[in-house]
């Protein structure tokens, strides 16, 4: 089947919207654009890592997320500054990740494709860890809904209702991880940030309340992958980014639109 | 109110030696203070003198070096914050806020709206009111959970002085009519006067307690505050007590007893 690609394809970004919109939405309000970046360019390491020990990339991928966004909260929460933090752990990360896979005896690597992501080489388990790992952050963030949201809107008034912000800041550093293994195949480790700040910045021009704010960002998120998808097939450029070149373009009608 | 012998009044809160540090300051030395039913003590003290810091400890959010918090068993408390930083990329109504953490009835927010004087606002963003609106704002939220005992720190921040005093009448009056307690900050004893029970002057430690007329003349609140400040800021006590005009200070003190 010619289409049969396609259609995956497609399965995989829309998949991937509604596990970037929740958490994107928090990533905006929480100012944790490089968080979400550092986090995502360490991914290239866990894959890496994973080729090298023989694990699933998406388990390689998810562990060394999770340490490097655990690390750095960690190391902010000693004092030390977050931009300068980010910095030398990201990119520290992201060339020993280069420099690990470079290592990876026997098999010749597609770096391009951890970098940039490979929508249309998903197959049907791949849409199923995509889809498993949506459900799985929009379940978490439904979950802790109210109370991330009270811990966001201000850390004084959510402790004074009995509400633990550090908790709820784990849970979102939980989310970012599997959220960085979904998007790993479809948009790459340097674009998987774009995915979760583009949507839902769009949609905060668009809404009054935070629900709708994540409902915006899953759409915008959605329309972004089957556009860049679209774009990419009939121009025949690279889908990963076209799909965030999609994500730009709603931002800019979006914010065009609503200052007229 | 001056405690009579075998007058015991219910207390609902009670801080007991209670030390904070940070790093080498000693923000809170050994401080002990307790909060009755349906009174309304203030917490005054020079900036840096530990204020904030007391009130975010009897309200959980920070945690004692040493000493502890005993509240009354089921004791609700509703807190509001000196000011609140709201993130601009955050979308949301008066309404949504107030249903934050917990979503309350719609009738039931109307009325506590309708108390508080922000009727109408409810689909305004709430990044968009009068800091007067914002205050209001904040008071209904927490008066929304029916609390036992109100806390509030420095609640008139940025609001002018007919605000200010519109504000503290507004509290005796849901103390009189809701029996609620009521553990507030102020930066100055004159303008709270006439509004409070009991005066608590912190530095640190403890300086002098008791009513506000007896916390005015202590020589350690005269050390603190100087003799000065008697002046300009007795404004609302001169409106609220509807007074004659006198300069004879000590005689002056003597004709407003009444107010406390």
């Amino acid at each position: 089947m010619l289409d049969d690609f396609l259609i995956r394809a497609a399965l995989a970004g829309v998949g991937l919207a509604f596990a970037v919109g929740p958490l994107g939405s928090f990533v905006v309000w929480r100012r944790m654009a490089y968080f979400g970046d550092a986090t995502a360019h360490a991914a290239i390491l866990g894959v890496a890592l994973a080729l090298l020990f023989s694990v699933p990339v998406t388990l390689g991928t998810l562990l060394v997320a999770l340490t490097m966004a655990l690390s750095v909260s960690w190391l902010v929460a000693q004092g030390y500054a977050m931009d300068a933090t980010l910095g030398v752990l990201s990119h520290s990360a992201l060339a020993a990740g280069l420099v690990a896979i470079s290592f990876v005896p026997g098999v010749r690597v597609d770096l391009s494709a951890f970098l940039f992501g490979d929508i249309l080489a998903v197959g049907w388990s791949d849409l199923w860890v995509i889809w498993g790992g949506a459900a799985l952050v929009c379940a978490l963030i439904f979950w802790r809904w109210s109370r991330l949201l009270t811990a966001t809107l201000s850390e004084d008034l959510a402790m004074a209702s009995g509400i633990n912000p550090r908790r709820e800041q784990l849970v979102l550093t939980l989310a970012l991880a599997v959220v960085v293994a979904v998007a790993l195949k479809v948009v790459g480790t340097l674009l998987i940030a774009a995915m979760l700040i583009i949507p839902a910045a769009a949609g905060r021009n668009l809404s009054r309340n935070p629900e709708a704010m994540v409902a915006w960002a899953i759409v915008i998120g959605a329309a972004s992958a089957l556009g860049g998808l679209a774009a990419s097939f009939t121009l025949d450029a690279p889908a990963g980014p076209s799909i965030v070149v999609a994500a730009a373009a709603i931002f800019v009608i979006v914010v065009v639109l609503r200052r007229r | 109110m001056p405690e009579m012998p075998g007058d015991a009044p219910v207390k609902l809160l009670e801080g007991e030696g209670l030390t904070l540090e940070y790093g080498d300051l000693t923000v809170l030395d050994n401080v002990s203070v307790s909060v009755s039913e349906g009174e309304i003590l203030t917490l005054i003290g020079p900036n840096g003198s530990g204020k904030s810091s007391l009130v975010r400890v009897l309200a959980g959010i920070a945690t004692p070096k040493s000493g502890k918090v005993m509240r009354r068993p089921g004791l609700v408390i509703g807190y509001v914050p000196q000011k609140l930083a709201l993130a601009p990329s955050l979308p949301l109504t008066v309404g949504r806020f107030l249903n934050l953490p917990k979503r309350h009835d719609a009738a039931w927010i109307a009325q506590v709206m309708d108390e508080t004087g922000i009727t109408g606002l409810v689909d305004r963003q709430l990044g968009e009111l009068s800091g007067g609106q914002t205050q209001r704002a904040l008071l209904a939220r927490a008066l929304l959970t029916s609390p036992d005992l109100l806390i509030l720190d420095e609640p008139t921040t940025g609001l002018d002085q007919p605000g200010e005093a519109d504000f503290y009448r507004q509290i005796e009056h849901l103390r009189d009519t809701k029996g609620v307690a009521v553990f507030m900050v102020s930066h100055d004893l004159h303008v709270v006067m006439s509004a409070s029970d009991r005066v608590i002057c912190l530095n640190h430690h403890v300086c002098c307690e008791g009513t506000p007329h007896v916390v005015r003349d202590a020589p350690e609140y005269r050390a603190l505050f100087g003799p000065g400040t008697k002046g300009a800021l007795a404004l609302y006590q001169h409106q609220h007590d509807h007074s004659h005009h006198d300069h004879g200070h000590h005689d002056h003190d003597k004709a407003h007893d009444h107010a406390g």
